[in-house]
């Protein structure tokens, strides 16, 4: 089992993978600058009823779970955003409510309606089962994702460092926000087939934080968070097929063992970093 | 283009911080709100900015729009982990030229080493901004406020605990900015500053105690009187029955 990716299902599973990394990568950085880290779990999780409801009407296809999670996506956000206007709960504590809710009822619709396969393929993924129309679909998302990023790359930076700037200068954080939940919602959407509900933002937030821990530029940081969630991916896929062991997890392990010894060896802000810090410059 | 208010109250949740003022600032005038603390200074600047709504009466800004106001708050609010450089953060000047979307010319380059060079920080200009001090992070928003190129300068406390070199420098930059005909409002606490370097205050108590010309602004009587008013400041006002016209 030297090179497992001459089957061809495997193929699709890392051409899947490294698809949710390329849209999901930058969305990453952009979270964790934006202190959100945990939004994008609760946009992951927040998925699930939308994914049961489709489900339930249409057994295990594709298009229609991934509309179904979109929508349940945008309303969960919708909810507490509303429930943050006008009530004096605070938006994370409104989104976790709102989240923990939302696993409830779709894990409830689930186990109603399906076997503890189906369940567990919901919450899990199968990597291994994606299909070359899938593969389409999620081509598809990750090229809006990327092509919605790069016009609004600017102001969604500006919102994000300096949102008493974006309102002075008469610039419409508000549309830009919307728009980036609006893609978050896209993209788990896209990952959970392939790593699962519980684990789709994993992919998304973990190589974001590593690259935290080597640069200091924002440019270099999304491609950094690129290079190891696609590195993530491969060799994940790779010790999965290998062990046969389920790849959604060994993927995400895999991200995080790069983030532990990142912790341990980083640019900046690492262990080595504190205890042993390379010579100081003159200016 | 004078700037007039009319009969201003704001605040918040009801209870004005800034209460049933009237006056106004001209063009090319250089103007210290000063007063005490919960005076309501920060307020005015935040309605002047367009980021607080009046309670009542209104501000005639006569025809200026709202992109040529600039507004420069506490320093506070910035996260300054955030990964950008120098350079970057004084780029978003260019914001009422290039918007959302233009695209960078030489010709702004230029103009942002020019600004960086104004306020002492061209051999910064590649530095991460988590490297600065808070006065150098301090001459980077005024570059920043340089490039906008606004007709009317709003300003929060701008050297509050910064260094007094860098004090220094960046009131020649208001003084500046006024003989170029801009209209420049600064609140400030420090009074010896404000003699030597403000033509005009507004002693600001909630009501405007005294706005005029610094040295009469300033005179011991007034701010006896300003003293006076916060310190009769209850805890649990009954509702204002002055006309809201």
């Amino acid at each position: 089992m030297i090179c497992p990716f001459l089957d061809p299902a495997i193929k699709r599973a890392l051409a899947g993978a490294i698809l949710v990394t390329l849209g999901g990568a930058p969305l990453g950085v952009m979270l964790v600058l934006r202190r959100m880290s945990l939004m994008g779990d609760v946009i992951a999780h927040a998925i699930l009823p939308g994914t049961a409801a489709g489900f339930i009407l249409a057994g295990l296809s594709v298009p229609v779970m991934s509309v179904g999670g979109l929508i349940a996506g945008l309303v969960v956000a919708f909810l507490a955003g509303l429930a943050s206007r006008f009530t004096s709960i605070r938006e994370d504590a409104n989104l976790a409510t709102v989240y923990l809710l939302a696993v409830a009822l779709g894990i409830l619709m689930i186990a109603l309606h399906g076997s503890a396969q189906d369940l567990e393929d919901i919450l899990f993924g199968d990597a291994q089962a994606i299909t070359p129309d899938l593969l389409v679909v999620m081509a598809s998302v990750t090229a809006v994702t990327l092509f919605t990023l790069a016009i609004i790359y600017r102001p969604l930076i500006v919102e994000s460092f300096d949102p008493v700037f974006m309102r002075s200068v008469q610039g419409r954080g508000g549309v830009y926000h919307v728009l980036f939940m609006m893609l978050l919602v896209l993209n788990m959407v896209e990952g959970y087939r392939m790593i699962g509900t519980m684990m789709a933002a994993g992919l998304m937030l973990i190589p974001a934080v590593t690259a935290q821990l080597w640069t200091r530029r924002l440019a270099a940081q999304i491609v950094m968070a690129l290079a190891l969630g696609i590195g993530s991916s491969v060799v994940g896929l790779w010790l999965a097929v290998c062990l046969k062991v389920p790849p959604g997890p060994a993927i995400i392990l895999m991200t995080g063992a790069l983030y532990g010894l990142s912790m341990l060896l980083g640019r900046y802000g690492s262990v080595r970093a504190r205890y042993f810090p390379f010579r100081h410059l003159e200016s | 283009m004078t700037i007039t208010l009319r009969n201003l109250s704001a605040g918040y949740e009801r209870h004005p911080a800034v209460h049933h003022v009237n006056g106004e600032f001209v063009p090319g005038s250089l103007t210290a709100i000063v007063g005490p603390n919960g005076g309501g200074k920060s307020t005015l600047l935040k309605a002047l900015a367009g980021f607080v709504r009046p309670m009542t009466g209104s501000i005639d800004f006569g025809g200026l729009k709202p992109r040529e106001i600039a507004y420069l708050p506490q320093q506070i609010d910035i996260d300054r982990s955030f990964p950008l450089s120098v350079a970057e953060v004084a780029a978003l000047g260019l914001w009422p030229k290039i918007g959302a979307f233009g695209g960078m010319t030489a010709a702004h380059r230029a103009e942002v080493s020019r600004a960086l060079g104004e306020v002492g920080m061209e051999l910064f200009a590649n530095r991460p901004i988590e490297a600065l001090s808070t006065g150098q992070w301090q001459r980077v928003l005024f570059a920043r406020l340089i490039i906008q190129n606004a007709r009317v300068i709003l300003l929060d406390e701008p050297f509050a605990a910064i260094d007094s070199r860098t004090a220094h420098d960046l009131t020649h930059i208001l003084q500046y900015w006024q003989s170029e005909g801009r209209t420049v409002i600064a609140v400030m606490h420090d009074l010896t500053s404000v003699r030597l370097h403000f033509p005009r205050a507004l002693l600001l108590a909630r009501e405007a105690v005294a706005w005029g010309s610094t040295a009469e602004v300033l005179k011991d009587e007034n701010l006896a009187r300003a003293q006076k008013l916060a310190e009769n400041w209850v805890e649990d006002p009954a509702a204002c029955e002055r006309p809201a016209a």
